[in-house]
């Protein structure tokens, strides 16, 4: 009886307040769309980002006498004596000639009539910008300024310094100037939300006045509110899913085939952004219907 | 001394006796102002050193110009603010052992009627008195029961589907008094109810609030309309500038005149 006679008195109020109440649920729409695009986007945009940066990597290169149990040897410096070493994949000097032939480079070594390429350890670093750390363990450098190496066997240590260079610093601002992005856009959406929800209290807290020298008690008051705030949350975030939903189908789906950034596989799955998208849009509502009822509730 | 220390100490410590709080409690008594003084954080005294007793089944009419202190009495009734001194009590509970979140039960033993009615806008006329209802917890067949009761009371049968804003002032306070009264309850404190009508559609609302009186509900009216005090002579306290300046029996609206016809324009009108 008591939430009949709630939700009946939160249903009036949205009928009554017919304009405020749809400026409320246009205001939720809005910015549950625009969050619904953005979220999938930062998501890809980090996860490309992430991907690329897997690709940072130290070479080690044996000399070409190299033994069997310097390659060991030299191994296990690396796995268990070198900071900030993730996965060691030993590559011989036929896998690395097999995979140049698959690159399409075969003819090359044909011509050459031997294999001229060294066994090698392909190090990836436990995060990318460990790597300065992996180098400069396995090839310090020298009082004199050049670098050394840790062991007699290896040739030359790379990492393909230039490459990795601008892979960290592009990831970087692409991944900081998307998280400032996200960070802004949700901060812009709860404010919006929040100061929809105080204007339309404000026009009506004459009302909230007059109940509470009736004698209606806070919680009395206060509950239709917050049950016409999950409402507007609700049918703000219904519609905007909604939409997500359509242009998902129709335009993003068949593009993803193509688009290597839409088929990211880091991309929240559509499930779960509109389970986010929907609870955050009837819980921010509901909530700042409550809260911000507390400056009138003081009569 | 350390400040919990000090602050221990005054929790445990008794209060310290109110400031010139004289005479016992007066038995019976509906309203009991013992001693009040209100000061305003502005620097303004709302109240000087009221003292007063109003007893079940009157009629009082509190009088005074604007500024004198009716409506820190109102105020104070209602609990919107409390005493600076003194002590307030309402059918014999002190009004200072009402916590916060105890006010609103204790208003809904109390019926009040304001100059502006406050109606609640976007309801009907019928929706706004099955508020007071419905706040009490009162189901809907209660309120099928009470409402059409009161507002035949009230003499707005006709209008129970209208929204304030389609009915005249005097109809607004017919609302405003029904509202009030649908609990029935033993108090009904009048805030310049007649404050924003003419003076026919006045006698209108006083006729009502005396129809209410009658039941045994004790009514207290603040309000400047001299007209309608000295036609009904009734119990009349005096504010000015905060202070109780003359409370008598079936009075006229200023103290100089005398007490001749009592009633006997009011007695017609009623008949």
């Amino acid at each position: 009886m008591r939430f009949g006679f709630f939700l009946r008195e939160a249903l009036r109020a949205l009928r009554r307040n017919a304009v405020p109440s749809f400026a409320a649920v246009a205001t939720v729409l809005v910015t549950v769309l625009v969050l619904g695009v953005f979220i999938p986007v930062v998501q890809a945009t980090t996860g490309a980002a992430n991907e690329i940066r897997a690709k940072v990597l130290v070479d080690v290169y044996f000399k070409r006498d190299a033994t069997k149990a310097d390659i060991d040897r030299v191994e296990r410096i690396v796995r268990t004596d070198t900071p900030g070493v993730g996965r060691v994949q030993f590559i011989s000097k036929q896998e690395a000639l097999k995979s140049e032939r698959e690159a399409g480079r075969g003819e090359f070594y044909d011509l050459l009539g031997s294999n001229p390429l060294p066994d090698l350890l392909r190090v990836t670093p436990t995060t990318p910008d460990a790597i300065g750390q992996v180098r400069d363990a396995l090839s310090p450098v020298s009082p004199s300024g050049e670098r050394t190496v840790v062991d007699a066997s290896i040739d030359e240590v790379q990492d393909r310094k230039e490459n990795t260079d601008k892979i960290l610093s592009a990831t970087r601002v692409v991944k900081l100037t998307m998280g400032l992005l996200a960070g802004l856009l949700a901060l812009a959406s709860l404010l919006l939300v929040a100061n929809t929800i105080r204007l339309s209290m404000y026009a009506r807290r004459r009302e909230v006045e007059v109940m509470k020298l009736v004698g209606a008690t806070d919680w009395f008051i206060r509950w239709p509110f917050v049950i016409e705030g999950v409402v507007v949350g609700a049918l703000g975030g219904v519609t905007a899913i909604l939409l997500l939903g359509v242009v998902k189908v129709t335009l993003v789906d068949p593009l993803a085939s193509d688009f290597a950034l839409i088929a990211a596989p880091d991309t929240m799955n559509f499930g779960l952004l509109v389970a986010v998208l929907l609870g955050s849009a009837v819980g921010v509502s509901a909530l700042g219907s409550g809260l911000s009822l507390r400056r009138f509730l003081r009569v | 001394m350390a400040a919990t220390e000090r602050h221990i100490r005054r929790r445990t410590e008794p209060a310290p006796p109110r400031q010139r709080v004289v005479g016992d409690p007066v038995p019976g008594a509906v309203i009991d102002f013992r001693s009040v003084t209100k000061k305003y954080p502005s620097g303004d005294i709302g109240l000087d050193d009221a003292t007063f007793a109003i007893h079940p089944g009157e009629f009082v009419f509190l009088v005074g110009s604007t500024g004198s202190g009716k409506s820190t009495i109102m105020r104070l009734l209602i609990k919107e603010i409390d005493p600076t001194y003194g002590s307030i009590a309402v059918a014999g509970r002190d009004l200072s052992e009402i916590t916060h979140r105890k006010i609103p039960y204790y208003r809904r033993n109390l019926g009040v009627v304001f100059q502006d009615f406050k109606l609640l806008p976007n309801r009907t006329v019928h929706d706004n008195v099955a508020y007071a209802l419905q706040v009490t917890g009162g189901t809907r067949r209660q309120v099928r029961e009470k409402v059409p009761d009161i507002l035949r009371l009230t003499g707005l049968s006709l209008k129970l589907h209208n929204f304030p804003d389609q009915l005249s002032g005097g109809e607004q306070q017919r609302v405003s008094v029904a509202r009030a009264f649908v609990n029935h309850p033993p108090l009904l404190l009048a805030d310049e109810p007649t404050g924003n009508l003419d003076p026919e559609t006045s006698v209108g609302i006083m006729q009502l609030l005396y129809r209410i009186n009658r039941t045994g509900t004790t009514v207290v009216v603040a309000t400047h309309d001299k007209a309608m005090v000295d036609r009904m002579r009734r119990r009349v306290i005096e504010v000015s500038h905060g202070a109780i300046v003359r409370d008598e029996q079936a009075g006229a609206y200023s103290g100089d005149q005398s007490t001749g016809d009592f009633g006997a324009l009011w007695g017609e009108g009623l008949a």
